[in-house]
Formats: C-alpha cells, structure tokens, sequence
C-alpha cells in the first residue's frame, strides 16, 4: 500500500509539475504588456485611446508579427493612445479568451492579426457591442468588425520581375506555405513579374504546409536548390530559405519585413509590409467618430502599406530601374496585374484579354498561372 | 532523376538522419537499462535551446553541444529520479517530461526567437571527400555527423563489449539477478538514464548549432517520438538504429525533392509519407517481435528488455 501510495504521489508529482510550467508560459505570453509604455502615460487621462492588437507569432526582431508591430508603435506615437500587444496566442479557443480579456479590461479598439483569429473575434464581438474590432486576413465582418489586408501580391510581381531578371537557370524556387488563396496569389503574382521580364522562367513550388519551421523550410529551400534553382522566394516569417541560398552561392527573395541581414550576399529584396498609414488611418476614424464596421479594407502600393525592400548591390541599375518604373505605376494606383490573358498551367485561358479579374475572384483563387510547376494541394 | 540530384538526395538524408539517430541510440542505452523514456521530445527541445543559448553567448559550438548534451542528462535525471527514487509509473513521469521539456524551452526561449548563432558548419574531409560518390555524400558534412558515423560503434562497445554494459543490460533484463551478481541495479538504471538523456540532447542541439543556425522555438518537431518508435524498429540494436534513422531521414528528404521536381501528387500526401513510415515500421517490428518470441527469450533476436518499464521495488 505504501508502495502504491509513493508511486502515484511521484506521477502526481511530476505530472503537476509539467503542467504548472506550461502553464506559467501561457500566462507570461498573455500578459506580457507592451515593451515600450506610450510617452502619454502619465495617468490614465478621459480621452486616452486604448488600442489591443493580438498576435498568433511573437514579434522576435523580424517576420510578420514584427510587422505589424511596427505599425502599433507608429499608432502609440501618436498623443492619448495606449496600443498594447499579446503575442504568440495560439489560434483557436485561447485566442478567444484573451480578445475576451482585452475587451473586459476596457480597449476601445482591438486589432486581431491571424487569419485563425476571425471566429473567436467574431464571437467576442458579438459580447461588447461597444469595442471595435479590426481583423486582418479574413472575410467576416459585423456591425461592430471590420475586416483589412493589404495587396502584397503588388510587392511579389515586382520581386518576381527582379527574380526572373536575376535568374539564369530560368529556374526558381518557391518554398510556399499554405495552399489558401492568399498563398496562391502571391505565388501567381510572383511568377506573371518572372515572366513579364523573362518568358522562359518557370517558378517550382515546395509546400511546407507551415507558417513558420526554419529546419523544414530551410530543407525545402535545399530541395529546390537541388533541381538546379538559382534564385529561393518564400512565403514563411523564418529566414531557413535565406540562409540556404546564401550557402550555395544563388540569389534569395524576401517576405514580411527587409531580410537582408539574414543572408546579405543572396538577398535581392523582399516584398514588405508598412501597416503604419492603416493604423494611423484607423485611429483617425474612431477619434473622428466616423468608425463604421461591415467593411472589409484592401489597400494597395498606391496607400503605402506594401512595398519592396531596397535591392541587394548584385542588383544591376538597368533591372533596378524597370522594377522601379512598374512600381511607380502601382503607386499611381494602376494595378494591371491580374489583367488578362492569362492561362492556368494546363494553357487553359482564366481571365480573358483585357479583363481585370475581380477583387473576389483574387480573393478566392486557387488555381495556378502558366509558368509556376507543381500542384495547388 | 540524374545522378547529381540522387547524390544531393542521399546527403540530404545523412543529415536529416543525424538528429534521429543521436535520440534513438539515447532511448536505446535507457531502454536496455530498463527504462522508458518517452520524454525525448521534451528533452530535444530544451537541448535545442540550451545549445543554441550557450553558444550564442560564449560563441562557441562546441560548448554549446556539452551543454546541450549536459541539459539532456539534466532532463532526464529528473525521469530517473522520479522512476528511480519514487517508483512513479515511467510512461506517465515520459509523458509528462515531454510536456515539461516542451513548456520550459517556449518559456525561456520565445524572447530569442529570430536570433541566429555561428555553430557548426559543412567542411570536406581531406582524401576521403575525393572518394566517387560516398565522398559526395558522407565527407561534406559538419563535425556532428561525422561523429554520429562513431556514435552507435562506440555505444554497441559500451552495451557489448565493457563490463558497465553487462550490468546495465542486466538490469534491464533481470534487475535481481544483477543485484545477485554484486552490482546495484538501480544506480545502473541511473546512469543509463543520464547516458540516454545526454545522447538524446545532442540530437537536440543538432538542430539549432548544425541544422538552421537559428532559434526558434519548436526545432524538435516530433522527431523525438520518431526517435521512440526507432527504437522498437531497431529492435534496441545500435546498427538497426542507423538503418533506420536513414531510412526516415530518407523519406523526408525525398518527398520535398519529388515536390521540387515538379510532380503533380498532392503534397499533403507526400507530408504524410514519414508518418506513414513510421506505423508501417511498427507493424513490421511487432510480427517480427511475434515470430522472435517464439524462440524463447533467449533467442537473439529477441524484443524489448524482459524488465522494461518495471520499476525496481526496494527489498524489504
């Protein structure tokens, strides 16, 4: 009996013990209040706009979380608000316990930054008329959300025309993450900027099926690295697929935030994120009262919140320049990228001459353009 | 598929191999000293980042492998003790390890996540990297492969060859007889627990000073419970434990590289296919396990150590 006694203390034990760490880690992710405090924070003052935003990622010093997080600190520059951050809250029934907890604890405003957020945002939502809430990446909305991306696939033909300029296999990597239609469009953007410069690229694809697994990614990067691919593009936040192409000698393209540092003699330029002008433009709505939900908020070069990092000095000007000229045409708000004709890979016509695909058509995409070589699942 | 990309491919696998092939012949040393470690996976992951954050400070990488090693050990003294010294059921005190192992590094290393350190790097060993094909594919590796080529020698000699290997055996097989013989089974226990541990965290610092040269957290991704079932495929044999950490090693590398060659097969069925592996090994090793057992336990091809998984009761 005594024996018997011991050995379940000792499971208990250990068991109690695991768990409390687990435990304490959750804890320290979600509370972890913002590093730097507003230069308002003198006193909570009446007027004093609280902003939330919750990311799936911890920020770490560059990626997609890092991203956004230098939008919030652009909004909390800004006088009377108070933005802070949950990090790394993972997608699902925890998301939805700490956008609970924002909204009880009294923001005015909260930004959910995960595509896994929109159902648990949605249901809080539905608890505190009150609050505002911003989720990035999805499509619902309600009387009191709104729903905002930006047109990255902009930055990704431009990367993709520097790519098809640079390479001369006539072979690029694409180390993907998920088959969603975001993925996709970019992958199809990316390739019609190869092939507006270089009709003979093509753009292989490795599916990692992960957001965010360096060894994996890095992995893939070498696999396509391995069919002769010279120049690595990539959707994930980590930086595997850069460190490959600078080992072997060939040329990577970047995402999410200036990936340089990570590999400076392959890196090309990456296609970037400036969440700022959105972020301040929100604020500016809810300050003015003029806040509405039941939108859903795509914007462009043209506004500023995607761009490409500055070209690698491997870059020759002539490339530069023409990249250049196409960029300043998006700027102007002249988006003629997803403009027909333009086959699937079977060779099968989808958008016809002339014709400008549609905003939903982009947004539910899943089929692949000529050029790109492997399969959508 | 040309010849350069088969060799690119089995290199490729030499490496994936190398983090599974450390962790099994870990497992291996604790199971044939009667006990069952499932905490592998927990304990790759703190080793992935103990490595990562000594060599990070200190700059070197070979510090950072003994620590790596070092928090292996560590981790699993914990298992022993709560197995050895409290008799706590030991796949509760593994299961458990895991949950630990895996919570602490999240804890301690979400704020270093993104930083990158120097560690080990790929370098041709003279004259034999010249060799056609082997070359190419065993002697342009880093400094822990080439010493995963001498880590199951060495551990089959420890097993087989010294007298420490009798006895840990021995309690592995028949605690009482060991004690009959004059040695102290549980300390024998001990310190294959703490050897197993200590391989095991190699593996895991593998990964984050040889395999990305970053940090992040999550490196071991399930290749600790790969390591596990190994050991059952490998039949708690070191030199089945390389067939076998290769084989899986294998199949991931291929199925990226049939991805990048342009194949139309759905990639949620290649991502599978290491997975797939993995429970068609298991199937294999418990007929063979079946039709062993009916030699009698003495048999030499026989399955798992008779006493593994018993705790030893003290006497009295």
């Amino acid at each position: 009996m005594k024996k018997l006694l011991r050995s379940v203390g000792a499971c208990a034990l250990s068991l109690a013990l695991g768990l409390t760490l687990v435990l304490t880690g959750c804890e320290k992710a979600a509370e972890k209040p913002a590093e730097k405090a507003a230069p308002a924070a003198e006193g909570p003052k009446t007027g004093e706009l609280k902003v939330g935003f919750v990311y799936t990622s911890p920020v770490g010093d560059a990626g997609y979380s890092w991203a956004h997080d230098q939008g919030r600190m652009a909004i909390e520059a800004l006088p009377d608000v108070k933005a802070s951050i949950v990090e790394a809250v993972k997608e699902g029934a925890d998301a939805e316990r700490v956008i609970e907890n924002m909204a009880r604890s009294g923001y005015d405003l909260i930004f959910t930054t995960s595509f896994g957020f929109m159902d648990p945002t949605m249901k809080v939502a539905k608890d505190f008329p009150k609050v505002k809430f911003m989720h990035c990446s999805g499509f619902k909305a309600g009387e009191n959300v709104s729903n905002y991306f930006g047109r990255i696939y902009q930055a990704r033909y431009l990367t993709g025309m520097v790519a098809g300029s640079m390479t001369k296999s006539n072979i690029i990597g694409y180390v993907a993450a998920f088959p969603i239609p975001e993925v996709i469009r970019g992958i199809n953007a990316f390739t019609l900027g190869a092939r507006s410069v270089n009709p003979k690229a093509q753009v292989r694809v490795v599916w990692t099926k992960t957001w965010f697994d360096p060894a994996l990614e890095k992995d893939a990067a070498i696999s396509l690295l391995d069919v002769n691919a010279d120049v690595i593009a990539q959707h994930q936040d980590s930086p595997g697929p850069q460190e490959a192409a600078q080992q072997r000698g060939k040329y990577s393209i970047g995402y999410n935030s200036d990936m340089a540092k990570f590999a400076p003699k392959a890196h090309l330029t990456s296609a970037v994120w400036n969440w700022a002008p959105l972020y301040e433009a929100i604020v500016k709505e809810v300050r003015e009262g003029k806040w509405t939900g039941n939108r859903s908020i795509w914007w462009g070069m043209d506004k500023g919140i995607v761009d490409i990092a500055p070209f690698g000095p491997m870059v020759p000007k002539a490339v530069a320049d023409k990249v250049l000229a196409k960029k300043a045409e998006l700027v102007k708000g002249e988006d003629k990228i997803f403009v027909g004709p333009i086959k699937d890979q079977g060779g099968k016509i989808k958008i016809a001459d002339g014709v400008k695909a549609e905003d939903k058509e982009l947004l539910g995409m899943t089929w692949f353009v000529e050029g790109v070589v492997g399969s959508v699942q | 598929m040309s010849p350069e990309l088969i060799i690119a491919l089995l290199a490729a696998t030499v490496q994936a191999g190398t983090p599974i092939l450390y962790a099994t012949l870990g497992e291996i040393i604790s199971e044939r000293a009667g006990v069952l470690n499932l905490g592998v996976e927990g304990i790759m992951a703190l080793s992935s980042f103990a490595g990562f954050m000594a060599c990070h400070l200190t700059g070197s990488a070979w510090l950072g492998l003994a620590v790596g090693g070092l928090a292996g050990a560590l981790l699993a003294g914990l298992h022993g003790v709560v197995c050895q010294v409290f008799l706590g059921n030991q796949v509760v005190s593994g299961l458990a390890l895991t949950i630990f192992g895996v919570g602490l590094c999240n804890f301690l290393g979400t704020p270093y996540i993104g930083q990158s350190t120097d560690g080990f790097h790929q370098f041709a060993v003279p004259l034999l990297a010249d060799i056609p094909l082997l070359g190419a594919i065993f002697f342009r590796q880093d400094a822990l492969v080439y010493l995963s080529y001498l880590a199951p020698v060495a551990v089959w000699f420890l097993l087989w060859r010294t007298s420490f290997g009798l006895g840990l055996r021995a309690a592995g097989e028949m605690p009482d007889a060991a004690s009959a013989a004059g040695r102290n089974p549980q300390r024998l226990r001990f310190s294959g627990v703490l050897l197993g541990g200590l391989l095991c965290g190699l593996g895991g610092a593998y990964l984050s000073l040889a395999h990305t040269h970053l940090w992040t957290t999550g490196l071991s991704g399930g290749r600790g419970w790969v390591a596990v079932a190994l050991v059952i495929f490998a039949f708690w044999r070191p030199g089945r434990a390389v067939a076998g950490a290769y084989l899986f090693g294998g199949v991931m590398a291929f199925q990226l590289r049939l991805q990048a060659s342009g194949t139309n097969v759905p990639s949620s069925l290649l991502l599978m296919l290491p997975y797939v592996l993995t429970i068609v090994v298991l199937v294999f090793s418990a007929a063979r396990a079946r039709s062993a057992r009916k030699n009698g336990p003495t048999a030499r091809n026989s399955a798992a150590p008779a006493a593994l998984g018993v705790n030893i009761e003290p006497v009295g």
